[in-house]
């Protein structure tokens, strides 16, 4: 690097440091995986032998593919809602000069705040005094609230750095507001669109609180490992479970945090090999 | 399928159509347009937030009449929630739990940020994701996780035990309040990284050319002018963690054994087995007044210890 001053000069203490917090942040998610083929029932070392099986007793669990079901169902519903309301409250945020707009900011932000226990109650509270039945419909209003914020927070920024003129000289070329919107605005915020949608869509797939207060019968699939989580004897199923669930998450966050990204910081060879 | 609340955001597009007088207004006052296109995700928001707050309040005004509901407002809940010591007990384990959680959280995310805003300069981004990824995948299988590493015949005792470092498990790894502040602080590190990472990422680099060739080395540099800088950053990430953090009541339902359990497990049985929804809002409000209050003398503090600083 050419421009290393006293600020810049790199810092060894710190970079060990790093090392041995990301091992730390990954290591205990990693042991997931590792038991989820260890031919025991017992997650313990010494490691027994590789084993397929507990993926293989999967597939025979039927309440298991009902909650997926409609984990996905909640998951993909809300994240088209949270990010469609997302990108209007962005715009108006954003086009507009709104009075009491950093009041009506942090208000959507608030569930941030909150803990979710809260949420969850007081939401149990007010469907069960409307007489409004439990059911998917309501873990789906639950995790609306909790997504709104990130589906804001990921959106504002796209919507921020936007340039106005384009939108300008796209009606004075002649086109009316809706066209300019999808033919203008809306390519220009695409990846926002895309990596909020898939971040509510992780956000709801893995939310347990509300969906512990507001579910009834109908299991999302975080509720289905919770109600396995009682009995030793189903560790690796759950294990097993956990690992795809955890593939899955990661291969779509970073998917979404990539386009995310996308056109915002593009540079030569980014992402070519690690720092440092 | 679940397309129930989309209906809530109809109203406005309906509006936005409709011709005359209407329109007219519409068009030339541009904040009420502003105001329109935001009132779908107001709307939810009042349904999901406000509605539910004022109710939660009402009951927490009522008493348990068997199955039935006593709709007196009477201060019962509240009295015994002052009267009653195992309330205050649980209420103040939660704060000291996540407190220091919190604190362990942010000390040990700190430098983690200052690396990555100073010392890394390509591929930032890489290293975020890399930071925030494990942040994105369920919590509760990172509870588990941790379950699975601390448990009595968990990886770090069987671990131990297969080594002959050690003859018996090591009981106090599970079920104890260390527990449930070790899975915090690892579970919550992402809501502190990204806060940190943004406030030492926007201070102006001359300032701290400045510092130096005005003399100050790196401690005084670090103490005067970075650390001063980035305090939102350190707000922000207090607020995050210790605010969800107090209460939670996965971890310590999964971890916390007797002497780990916080208010978000009372709480949670008030609206389960013990099924006193009344006591239950009353202790929710409770919780929300104190965490408030805290945040308010810390934001209080902050300010003051700054003010001094400067």
């Amino acid at each position: 690097m050419s421009d290393v001053s006293y600020i810049r000069r790199p810092n060894r203490l710190l970079q060990i440091y790093a090392c041995i917090f990301l091992i730390v942040l990954y290591v205990p998610v990693l042991f997931i995986p590792l038991f989820s083929f260890n031919d025991s029932i017992y997650v313990r070392f010494p490691l027994q032998g590789f084993t397929t099986n507990w993926y293989a007793d999967l597939m025979r669990r039927d309440p298991l593919w009902a909650a997926l079901m409609n984990s996905l169902r909640v998951g993909l519903s809300v994240a088209v809602i949270s990010t469609f309301l997302g990108v209007l409250a962005a715009r108006a945020i954003t086009r507009y000069r709104l009075a009491g707009q950093n009041a009506l900011v942090a208000f959507i932000m608030l569930p941030l705040v909150i803990p979710g226990i809260i949420f969850g109650v007081a939401l149990l509270v007010l469907m069960s005094r409307m007489g409004v039945p439990l059911s998917l419909y309501t873990v789906a209003l639950g995790h609306l609230i909790v997504c709104l914020p990130f589906a804001v927070a990921t959106l504002l920024p796209r919507f921020e750095g936007f340039d106005r003129s384009m939108e300008e000289a796209s009606a004075d070329l002649g086109e009316n507001p809706w066209w300019t919107f999808w033919r203008v605005t809306f390519p220009i915020v695409y990846p926002g669109v895309v990596a909020s949608f898939l971040l509510t869509f992780t956000i709801s797939f893995d939310e347990f609180i509300m969906a512990f207060f507001l579910s009834s019968t109908d299991a999302t699939l975080p509720m289905y490992i919770w109600s396995q989580l009682r009995f030793p004897r189903e560790f690796p199923s759950v294990l097993a479970l956990s690992s795809i669930i955890l593939l899955v998450s990661f291969a779509l966050v970073f998917l979404a945090l990539r386009i995310g990204r996308l056109g915002s910081v593009r540079k030569p060879g980014a992402g070519s090999n690690g720092a440092d | 399928m679940i397309d129930a609340p989309l209906t809530g955001t109809r109203p406005a597009v309906v509006q936005e159509r409709r011709p005359g007088r209407l329109a007219g207004l519409f068009h030339r006052s541009e904040s009420l347009r502003g105001y329109t296109m935001l009132s779908p995700t107001m709307l939810v928001m009042a349904v999901g937030i406000l509605a539910p707050f004022i109710i939660l309040l009402a009951m927490s005004f009522w008493t348990r009449q068997g199955f039935e509901f006593d709709t007196t407002p009477t201060f019962a809940n509240y009295a015994r929630a002052m009267s009653e010591p195992i309330f205050g007990a649980f209420l103040a384990r939660s704060f000291w739990v996540s407190g220091i959680a919190t604190v362990a959280t942010v000390l040990l995310c700190y430098p983690m940020a200052y690396y990555v805003a100073f010392h890394v300069h390509r591929n930032k981004m890489l290293w975020i994701v890399l930071m925030t990824l494990p942040f994105w995948t369920s919590y509760l299988l990172r509870v588990f996780a941790w379950k699975v590493i601390l448990g009595y015949e968990g990886v770090i005792n069987s671990a131990l035990l297969s080594m002959g470092l050690i003859d018996a498990p090591l009981e106090f790894l599970l079920y104890s309040q260390t527990a449930v502040i070790i899975t915090l602080a690892h579970a919550w590190a992402a809501f502190a990284i990204l806060p940190l990472y943004v406030s030492l990422e926007k201070i102006d680099r001359s300032l701290l050319e400045a510092a130096t060739d005005l003399g100050d080395g790196p401690a005084w540099r670090f103490l005067r002018v970075t650390l001063p800088l980035s305090m939102p950053g350190v707000i922000a990430a207090v607020f995050l963690i210790f605010i969800p953090t107090t209460g939670d009541f996965i971890t310590p339902a999964l971890l916390g054994g007797p002497d780990g359990a916080m208010i978000g497990n009372l709480i949670q049985l008030q609206f389960g087995a013990v099924n006193n929804w009344p006591m239950g809002a009353a202790l929710s409000i409770v919780l929300m007044l104190w965490i408030a209050t805290v945040a308010l003398v810390f934001l209080l503090v902050t300010r003051k210890a700054q003010e001094r600083l400067a």
